[in-house]
């Protein structure tokens, strides 16, 4: 009877979970899984619209899959996303790893914490599209920095930033390599905090040192936020757009070699041509989806 | 639809018999005029120069008792083209009220509207060819649909001339007379042997290569699009062989129009011999108001250049479906031939108006003589200019394709890329902004 009136309580407890969950549900499906869906369902038809003329939507069956692949382009665009991506993310994982052991680090007894802290995380609040009309600003050909470097003697004449390959790759991924650095720090700060400070006094007293406190001890334990910080960054680094997209001015120039997945969807977007553009999105969604598990499969597979 | 029919019947009577009508024919009119355009241009002549418009707020105004309603939605981006669309694909739905009357397009993107049925002709709104005849041609053209129907009309005429620095002509032609500088810009082949010259005093020919390009892209012999399949032009060709030897020989630069790049020519430190434009870019856009700048110091010279060619320039069009027609063709009248209004517009804003007995009389008089060409009034070139503009091959494609061709140009005259490629890329842009055709 006891245990059978507990049960009735626990269920009766249940329900205010799912009440409380009716929310996140509620806006779930709204604003992402009837999208989803319904981009599943557009990639399988023909629909734009030429001037103002509409054309479809006609059932083409996986037509639009084929004419992506065929194009090719798109493995170009993987390319360029993953190339910038890791150029900015590198860099990004070992600052962040290097000032998040400083931080954390209670006998360094570092000054101003608070400051840097507010200062490294800064950048990231200055709109993505502000910031790379600054830096469209300040590296074009007749820009500060060109004057600069000419200045000091550097160079001769005006290196043209934008019109490089690698110049303007290396500005997208340093642009996102500042933006994200600070708050990338601070995630894994919060990482390092929760590891059990007995287990660095216990090291100290056997007479480890502070590189192999970090590599032993640090890193192994942060494994969880390290997994966490790789996915968000990937994820986010697949949907890289903003950036690129104003440093080039959409062009994604040159020759397309800084053009990234999203802006080549964009590209579909001035026909509003949601089949080709839904055919585009269910190719990004897989590539999403097989790329986070490759990394949480190797990150995680020493766990048993 | 029998309501449309009357209102069409009261309208082309309404205009046969201005006057004494207007009244009674107003008051079956929609009370709400909305406009769409996509910066202050048009608000600021019609605030001027229309009888009888007052001045409510930034985007309200009245005319009568109908009140003007302005939908400013910029042009980056395409934004103003979309916002545009949507509504007019909604048009047919909307209330009379929130329906489009009136609204503005680019030579670059008319013929996406014009040869649709969301345009209406303007001799449905009672215009007459009559009354247009002082307008100039090629304004006419480019409103044209396919059936040969006019569905729009400009106050602005837009032709282009060469704009040269006197500073660098007397340097290196001996002098800066337009008729020795026209000598040698008078065909590309001299253009490119001057090019020559200017480089070895230290002088770029032009700012960028995307300046020369209107000029050829204007003279082509052919459509971009053809059947279906996207046609490159010889004249789009021969500018692509031009540039590529001008940037490789350092006679120019891959700058976009409008950047710092580009507009640091307007300084005598840019070094910078041409640029190509018309009236409304001598006055407004090459730093006229800056201490320092060559035009400044009136250090410009004007002269006809190698092809002729136009720049810019706004289209009022009537959309269909519009319960203010009356208003509309009234609007369309005063602004555009009403040789009085154009006349002040001449005055007060410096346009090259869309009048050929104005800008006649214009190019005879010394006070409209430019003060940062120096003193000379280039106003009888223009005029010549506008006369000899062809635009039969416009289409619909051709904003697309125009700045698509342009960026992957870029690529090839960079050294990125090779023509191939650029091609291909090229092809790839427009195939992807429309995907029906072909190459």
């Amino acid at each position: 009877m006891g245990k059978k009136s507990s049960n009735q309580n626990v269920v009766r407890y249940n329900r205010w979970g799912y009440i409380f969950l009716i929310p996140f549900i509620a806006v779930y499906v709204v604003f992402q899984l009837v999208p989803l869906v319904t981009t599943i369902y557009n990639s399988f038809f023909e629909n734009y619209r030429s001037g103002l003329t509409q054309v479809g939507p006609n059932f083409v069956g996986l037509a639009n899959f084929v004419k992506i692949f065929q194009q090719g382009d798109i493995l170009k665009y993987t390319g360029n996303t993953m190339i910038m991506w890791i150029l900015g993310f590198v860099p990004q994982i070992i600052v962040s790893l290097v000032l998040g052991a400083w931080f954390s680090d209670p006998s360094l007894r570092l000054k101003g914490q608070r400051f840097f802290k507010t200062v490294i995380y800064l950048p990231n609040l200055i709109m993505a599209s502000a910031f790379a009309m600054l830096f469209f600003t300040l590296f074009a050909d007749s820009g500060p920095i060109n004057s600069i470097l000419m200045n000091i003697g550097l160079i001769s004449k005006p290196y043209t930033f934008m019109s490089h390959i690698w110049s303007v790759r290396v500005l997208v991924a340093f642009m996102n390599f500042l933006m994200w650095f600070g708050n990338t720090t601070i995630l894994l700060m919060a990482g390092m905090l929760g590891i059990d400070t007995s287990l660095f006094e216990a090291a100290q007293v056997d007479g480890a040192t502070p590189t192999q406190i970090f590599f032993r001890i640090t890193l192994p334990l942060l494994r969880p936020i390290l997994i966490y910080v790789m996915i968000t960054s990937l994820i986010g680094g697949l949907q890289m757009f903003d950036v690129p997209q104003i440093l080039t001015n959409g062009s994604g120039d040159p020759v397309r070699s800084s053009m990234t997945l999203i802006m080549y969807l964009n590209k579909h977007l001035y026909s509003k041509n949601y089949g080709m553009g839904g055919a585009l999105s269910v190719i990004l969604f897989i590539i999403t989806g097989i790329l986070s598990l490759i990394v949480f499969k190797t990150t995680a597979q020493n766990k048993d | 639809m029998n309501k449309k029919i009357l209102s069409l019947a009261l309208a082309t009577g309404m205009a046969l018999s201005m006057g004494a009508a207007a009244f009674a024919e107003e008051a079956a009119e929609g009370k709400v005029l909305n406009i769409y355009c996509w910066n202050e241009e048009f608000k600021t002549r019609l605030t001027d120069h229309y009888p009888g418009y007052e001045v409510v707020d930034g985007t309200h105004g009245k005319i009568g008792d109908v009140d003007v309603v302005w939908n400013i939605t910029p042009s980056d981006d395409n934004a103003y083209q979309n916002n545009l669309d949507e509504t007019l694909l909604g048009q047919a739905d909307a209330a009379d009220d929130a329906k489009i009357d009136l609204f503005l397009v680019e030579a670059d993107y008319a013929l996406k509207y014009v040869d649709t049925d969301f345009t209406m002709p303007v001799a449905d709104l009672g215009i007459t060819e009559d009354e247009l005849a002082q307008q100039y041609q090629y304004t006419k053209d480019i409103m044209t649909d396919s059936n040969g129907v006019l569905k729009g009309v400009s106050w602005q005429g837009c032709p282009g001339v060469l704009i040269y620095n006197r500073e660098a002509a007397k340097e290196v032609l001996g002098s800066d007379d337009p008729d020795t500088v026209q000598e040698a810009v008078k065909d590309w082949d001299t253009f490119s042997a001057t090019a020559a010259q200017m480089a070895e005093a230290g002088y770029k020919m032009t700012a960028t290569v995307n300046d020369a390009y209107r000029v050829f892209s204007n003279n082509v012999s052919g459509q971009w699009v053809q059947d279906g399949k996207i046609v490159i032009d010889d004249n789009l060709m021969t500018w692509v062989d031009m540039s590529k030897a001008m940037v490789d020989a350092g006679q120019t630069t891959t700058a976009e129009l409008w950047s710092d790049d580009w507009s640091k020519g307007f300084y005598p430190d840019g070094k910078v011999f041409c640029y190509f434009g018309p009236a409304w870019m001598i006055n407004f856009s090459m730093a006229a108001d800056v201490e320092g700048s060559i035009a400044n110091l009136g250090g410009w010279g004007a002269t006809v250049g190698p092809q002729g060619f136009f720049w810019g320039g706004t289209w009022i069009a009537a959309a269909a479906g519009t319960d203010n027609p009356t208003l509309v063709a009234d609007i369309m009248r005063q602004l555009t031939t009403n040789e009085q209004i154009m006349t002040d517009i001449v005055k007060a804003d410096s346009d090259f108006v869309n009048n050929k007995a104005a800008m006649e009389a214009a190019a005879e008089d010394d006070s409209y003589a430019f003060a940062v060409l120096g003193g000379q009034n280039p106003l009888a070139m223009f005029c010549a200019g506008a006369e000899t503009i062809d635009l039969s091959n416009l289409s619909a494609y051709d904003q697309g394709c125009n700045e698509e061709f342009q960026a992957a140009m870029k690529n090839y005259f960079d050294g990125n890329a090779d023509l191939d490629t650029a091609l291909g890329q090229f092809y790839t842009a427009v195939e992807e902004k429309y995907p029906e055709l072909t190459h």
